[in-house]
């Protein structure tokens, strides 16, 4: 039987924004039952026996999470709801909260009253103008319907949600990042510990969560844990350290396929079936070469490269959930966005276009990061125009392999992000930069001339 | 003479219950002040500060540091244009776009038409994947944009 969405249940539905059809659909129905039926910490333990992980990109335990909050605390505890989505090739964020952003803010409105915050700062990138404008829409509805504000049906609950817009930075989407962009400084990451949920927003105690979870926070809430981890995939026996991949996930497609878009299906569907059933294929009758999963981020698949111990089966064959894309070299699931590149495209291209994204987006706090990710542009930009030196492959992975918070040099995972792509495409597609080398093959380069700062 | 109008001001005081520190409505300020004059002049960031009990520098520091507002001398046209060259974007014809709309509009990325209607500009990863080649008109997406809808918007984005 197909799978029936729920996280995008109502999307195509007629004025699906609105409050009124939200209720009619059942919303806040769960917010309700808890405000009048259950403790703060019943919610964060149904959270966390759900098992959901953070939709992020981290994939952190939500409900654990929310525990490291100080016991106990004056207040104020802050929310802040990252919805910066800049990871390239990402926009599920964007859909929620342009066509069902009531499912969004009921699960905003159910976080804080687990975590016990009244202020929660919706922290939303500049580019989604659409669905800034729609989410102040439906919380105008909520003020007016007496949904927030101070005591919220007529219990002593107090909320208010502000949305706050960023300036078309991907750092922002770190978490204190976020934080300090929020605060009105750079969007400097900070050195951690201390983490948010000790010292957060404002010095206090912070919780920050992307879009995607505070949807499946509502889901939970409503239809309850049973329901949440009949979906997906159950930890690891053999991993003691595995939290599982339950829940539905929102995968979005993008790049060569015939049909990119947005999917909700169970965690776990392998990159050939989404791609193969849920996109239609790869376009132009030509076959997959690679693989983004996750997030450029995340690193490359090789389509055709064996997966070992497995008779048959390829890079291809691994299942999008939070251990999959780890089996075959690549950081993770990231945020699921996946990205398919057909065997007419040039993986120096596909590289440069990556190291150029990097580079652009560092913040600049780091060294390694910020000389690192200007380096591997400027070594993918002379090979993809034939320029390429012998020595250039050793230099990018050698470069690549020592940025990061996982080799400890720096302080946030951007530039584990960084140099992911570069050493999974070297790694598996080294004879083709070595032959780019060799040959001097060119790229088509075009040199548009840039004025300004950006 | 104030570069700010006093509803422009107002506007940022507006912003001001909203968060436990007046730094806090730094970025909400730049935006209501780039928005509205399609730039920051220097006088205004004292303003900014002044507004927020800060000083000029911390306001300008935070400016800087984002790479999206622009200065007086470097003013926005009416229309900003920003194409997407990322992955997605990229796969489908990103950098073919770019170049046809540096060339039609005759301005360099970066760039603002004599008419003072549009400025170009790249953009990284502006969300619409889905929609690739993807352009931004202010901070609305326009998908799946052949050559000749890149025309179509331009001509439409000129004549207003
Ligand atoms: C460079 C960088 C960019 C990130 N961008 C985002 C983002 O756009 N949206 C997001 O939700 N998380 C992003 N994250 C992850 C956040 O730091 C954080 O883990 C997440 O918002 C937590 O929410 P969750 O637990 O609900 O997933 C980013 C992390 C890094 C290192
Ligand atoms: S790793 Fe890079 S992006 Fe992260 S704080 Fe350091 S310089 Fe900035
Ligand atoms: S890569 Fe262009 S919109 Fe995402």
């Amino acid at each position: 039987m197909p799978y029936e969405p729920v996280l995008l249940a109502r999307v195509n539905r007629p004025d699906s924004p609105r409050l009124e059809g939200y209720r009619n659909d059942g919303g806040y129905a769960a917010f309700e039952r808890v405000l009048r039926e259950k403790q703060p910490l019943d919610v964060v333990n149904t959270i966390k026996d759900s098992g959901l992980r953070g939709r992020g990109g981290a994939g952190f335990p939500c409900g654990l999470k929310w525990t490291f909050l100080p016991k106990d605390h004056p207040g104020p505890i802050y929310l802040c709801i990252n919805a910066d989505e800049s990871e390239p090739c990402t926009y599920n964020n964007r859909i929620l909260m342009e066509k069902d952003p009531h499912q969004v803010l009921e699960g905003i409105m159910l976080a804080c009253y687990a975590i016990k915050c009244q202020t929660a700062y919706f922290y939303i990138r500049y580019e989604y103008g659409t669905a800034y404008r729609t989410l102040q829409a439906a919380i105008d509805e909520l003020y007016a319907a007496g949904l927030l504000g101070k005591n919220i049906l007529g219990a002593s609950f107090n909320l208010d949600i502000f949305l706050h817009r960023g300036a078309g930075a991907y750092i922002c989407g770190e978490e204190t990042g976020l934080i300090e962009s929020l605060e009105g400084k750079r969007a400097w990451p900070r050195i951690k510990p201390p983490f948010p949920a000790i010292e957060g927003a404002f010095r206090k105690p912070t919780i920050v969560n992307n879009v995607e979870t505070m949807a499946c926070v509502t889901q939970i809430m409503r239809r309850g844990i049973d329901w949440f981890k009949s979906l997906g995939v159950p930890p690891d026996p053999k991993n003691p350290r595995d939290a599982g991949s339950f829940g539905p996930k929102l995968y979005t497609l993008a790049g060569h396929v015939n049909e990119p878009k947005c999917v909700e299906l169970p965690m776990g569907i392998t990159i050939r079936d989404l791609v193969e059933q849920h996109g239609g294929g790869v376009w132009k009758g030509r076959k997959a070469k690679s693989v983004n999963p996750g997030g450029i981020s995340m690193g490359f698949v090789d389509v055709n490269a064996p997966l070992k111990g497995e008779d048959g089966k390829t890079e291809y064959d691994i299942p999008l959930d939070f251990n999959g894309p780890g089996r075959v070299g690549c950081l993770g699931l990231g945020t699921a966005a996946i990205t398919v590149i057909d065997d007419q495209t040039s993986m120096v291209d596909v590289l440069h276009n990556t190291c150029q994204f990097f580079s652009h987006e560092s913040c600049g706090q780091c060294t390694p990061c910020r000389e690192g990710t200007g380096w591997m542009l400027k070594i993918t930009d002379r090979l993809r125009r034939g320029q390429g030196r012998r020595e250039d492959l050793d230099i990018l992975i050698d470069v690549a392999d020592r940025m990061g918070i996982i080799p400890g040099t720096t302080i946030c995972g951007l530039s584990d992000g960084a140099g992911w792509p570069v050493k999974t495409a070297i790694r598996k597609f080294r004879q083709e930069f070595e032959d780019a080398i060799k040959v001097g093959r060119k790229s088509v380069v075009r040199s548009l001339p840039i004025a300004g700062v950006h | 003479m104030s570069v700010l109008s006093e509803d422009i001001k107002n506007r940022i005081r507006d912003y001001i219950p909203r968060y436990p520190s007046k730094q806090a409505v730094t970025l909400p300020a730049l935006h209501i002040v780039h928005d509205e004059l399609r730039c920051v002049p220097t006088e205004a960031v004292r303003e900014i500060a002044d507004l927020l009990d800060l000083a000029p520098a911390e306001v300008q520091d935070t400016m800087t540091f984002y790479q999206f507002f622009r200065t007086e001398d470097d003013k926005l046209g009416k229309t900003r244009l920003w194409v997407c060259r990322t992955l997605a974007c990229a796969l489908r014809g990103a950098d073919d776009l770019l170049e046809h709309c540096s060339k039609r509009l005759n301005v360099p990325v970066g760039g603002t038409t004599a008419d003072g209607k549009i400025t170009l500009e790249f953009a990284e990863c502006i969300g619409a994947c889905e929609g690739a080649p993807a352009v931004l008109v202010n901070d609305e997406h326009v998908m799946n944009v052949t050559n000749e809808r890149a025309d179509e918007l331009i001509d439409r984005l000129r004549a207003n």
